[in-house]
């Protein structure tokens, strides 16, 4: 598992002294053929890393932006192995970056614990974030992700005790997602030195980089986090904005990257 | 998987530290409610066996709902149907109407013992939504209750009765507009305000702990019906049947029956328009294991995982998934677990009102349909009680839309 894609792009963030970007679109929102020329875009405005939501309908633990992305997509047609087919084809023309899917576990279960993770090899997908296993409730999944390769990021949270975070630090592979706030993705009030205070403290546990996300929506917000954490991870702001664009859907991936550079610029301000 | 005689007769029926009934149930969730999930745990673990709560709880189901509920032989529907003897579990007698109070009793002390100022719930038809604003008004807790933006217009009544009570009712327009998404809203709520909120869950469905202490709070319904089946008719029934949507009051009657294995024990679930159909809600009759609302258990999905819509006559029995401990009494083969169609539970609702002078509820009604079956098979000298889980005054406006009766 040493040399997959997460790690490399980490340990050359670190070598040149950045932090990860991190965009997260839901797969298929609000069309199928929107997302590998997003995904395309996103990389060219500077991303890292590629987290993908797998669309679920009934994401609980995301906020209702995420949940109406989640609801388009499902509307457009977007399957599982649709999400992994757009995978394979961001793949023909980029083989580095890494792609992460997100997603809840009912879909992965359908299709099939170790089918799923043989597509997910096979179409190059790099990590999984499963948003409702917790690493006690580790099954299937986690064996047939591990022997293929396949990192598996877990959550991290503010009430999350030390106890968990040694276990959480045990589990997770690839980075660690700090969830910045209480409260479901897209929430709005986001305390940037709570948030540094809080990172200090997990690295105590934690071996792999930490990323954060929850609660970032400016380039400031993302320079901020990124003074102490090892990446930003932007989600609800962008699913937002596809949402806006939803009847002119070719305008998408530039809207995106129009978000995404100001938050590489400041970043890399920091650096 | 399933297990023998004396396997049943041995097992202690409890789940395991981390929640699981055998493969089911769990905390499937985000490590957002993991800490939540754990305080409630902890304080439930402490509070079940603590005399002055325990005390306070069976106070409230004496006084305020008026527990017990009376056993009642139905002695001319017995008679009509020419089988086993009928009795029904009265708890349509209790305050507010239903099953749901033995519950919501139980969460709101937890609450109002754990500190919480604020309780939320969700709710499909209503019921659940009223009996925890019943309870938080006598408590003081503030309640705030998500319900489906559909079931808001279908069930206004409940809507008002619920503002009455002092809550605040939450449309919510996401999804399919009805109670798994009112359930979604309610766990992002709780997420966000975890530390003066407590989560009033209405069935045995959604992470641990919460199945099993819902089952345990509506428990009392089974232990009633040992001493008053015995005093009754000298021993335990022959079977048992309830309804199942989430399936707390089915569980509250079995559980305390699952050792006594020469008691049969039969869930009803809303068959729909037919199982054949894919307009039903009948997870454990047709449905497959998965995971939802943070528990592995059976419920209703396509073939690409996403969560199905179903369709029941009966607003509290139109869920896709169940408690993931009827999973397991399915599994190990303790329970048995049938359907009743739209149209069964129609002709059962009306027989048993006119037969009996009792109006049940829709959720009730599908029990009662196949109580009528399973009696017709069985001896006169054997006997069989249906919960009648929930009274159908709230139910007339749908029955009358329906045969086309304007009741307005």
């Amino acid at each position: 598992m040493s040399s997959n894609r997460i790690q490399q792009r980490m340990d050359q963030l670190k070598a040149s002294g950045r932090k990860a970007l991190i965009p997260y679109i839901v797969a298929g929102d609000p069309a199928p053929d929107v997302t590998v020329p997003a995904m395309h875009a996103m990389v060219e405005a500077g991303a890292d890393i590629i987290e993908l939501g797998m669309p679920f309908s009934d994401p609980f633990a995301d906020g209702p932006v995420n949940q109406r992305g989640a609801e388009r997509a499902i509307a457009s047609g977007m399957t599982l192995r649709g999400v992994l087919d757009a995978v394979s084809e961001f793949r023909e023309t980029d083989q580095d970056t890494p792609v992460v899917l997100m997603g809840y576990l009912n879909p992965l279960i359908a299709m099939g614990e170790v089918a799923f993770c043989d597509g997910c090899q096979a179409s190059g997908v790099d990590g999984l974030l499963i948003v409702d296993m917790p690493p006690e409730e580790e099954g299937s999944l986690v064996q047939a992700a591990k022997s293929r390769g396949l990192d598996l990021i877990y959550l991290a949270a503010p009430t999350t005790t030390d106890a968990r975070l040694a276990i959480i630090g045990q589990a997770t592979s690839g980075y660690l997602y700090y969830v910045s706030l209480k409260g479901i993705t897209g929430s709005s009030k986001l305390d940037t030195t709570e948030v540094s205070k809080r990172i200090e403290h997990m690295r105590q546990h934690i071996s792999v980089p930490i990323c954060v996300g929850f609660g970032i929506r400016t380039a400031e917000d993302a320079a901020a986090i990124s003074s102490t954490a090892d990446g930003s991870i932007v989600g609800s702001v962008l699913v937002s904005q596809v949402e806006a664009l939803v009847n002119e859907p070719t305008k998408i991936p530039e809207a995106l990257q129009s978000i995404l550079k100001p938050m590489r610029d400041a970043m890399d301000a920091n650096a | 998987m399933a297990l023998t005689e004396h396997e049943l007769r041995s097992l202690d029926y409890e789940p395991d530290a981390g929640g699981h009934f055998g493969d089911y149930g769990g905390r499937y969730v985000s490590e957002t409610l993991m800490a939540a999930l754990s305080e409630l745990d902890q304080n439930y673990q402490k509070l079940k066996n603590d005399p002055d709560f325990q005390r306070e709880f069976d106070a409230d189901l004496a006084s305020f709902v008026g527990r017990p509920s009376p056993l009642y032989h139905a002695d001319r529907w017995s008679k009509a149907i020419g089988g086993a003897q009928i009795y029904f579990k009265r708890e349509d007698l209790n305050h507010t109407g239903a099953h749901k109070v033995n519950n919501t009793i139980g969460q709101a002390l937890l609450a109002k013992y754990s500190g919480k100022p604020r309780v939320i719930a969700e709710t499909g038809a209503g019921q659940h939504g009223v009996a925890s604003a019943t309870v938080a008004a006598r408590l003081g807790l503030e309640c705030v209750v998500y319900m489906g933006a559909d079931d808001v217009e279908r069930q206004s009544p409940n809507v008002y009765r619920m503002k009455l009570l002092g809550a605040k009712v939450v449309p919510v327009e996401s999804g399919s507009r009805t109670l798994k998404d009112a359930l979604n809203e309610a766990m992002r709520d709780w997420v966000t305000n975890v530390d003066d909120t407590f989560y009033i869950i209405g069935t045995v469905a959604g992470p641990a702990p919460y199945p099993q202490l819902v089952r345990d709070f509506n428990a009392v319904v089974g232990r009633e019906l040992k001493w008053q089946s015995k005093e009754l008719f000298g021993k335990y029934p022959d079977a048992l049947v309830a309804c199942v949507g989430g399936g707390s009051n089915a569980i509250g009657m079995f559980y305390p029956f699952l050792r006594d294995t020469e008691v049969a024990v039969y869930g009803v679930e809303a068959a729909g328009r037919g199982l054949s159909t894919n307009e039903h809600a009948a997870p454990l009759c047709s449905g497959r294991p998965g995971v939802l609302h943070g528990a592995k258990t059976y419920l209703m999905d396509n073939s690409d995982g996403q969560i199905a819509h179903t369709h029941s006559v009966s607003a509290g029995l139109d869920y896709p998934g169940v408690g993931p401990e009827h999973a397991y009494l399915k599994d190990i083969g303790r329970a048995n677990y049938v359907g009743a169609t739209d149209e069964e539970a129609l002709a059962a609702f009306h027989e048993v009102s006119q037969v009996e002078g009792i109006i049940p509820a829709l959720e009730t009604a599908h029990a009662l349909a196949y109580t009528k079956k399973l009696a017709a098979t069985m001896r006169p000298d054997q006997t069989v009680v249906c919960n009648m889980s929930g009274r159908g005054d709230k139910d007339i406006f749908t029955v009358a839309k329906m045969e086309g009766i304007s009741l307005t």
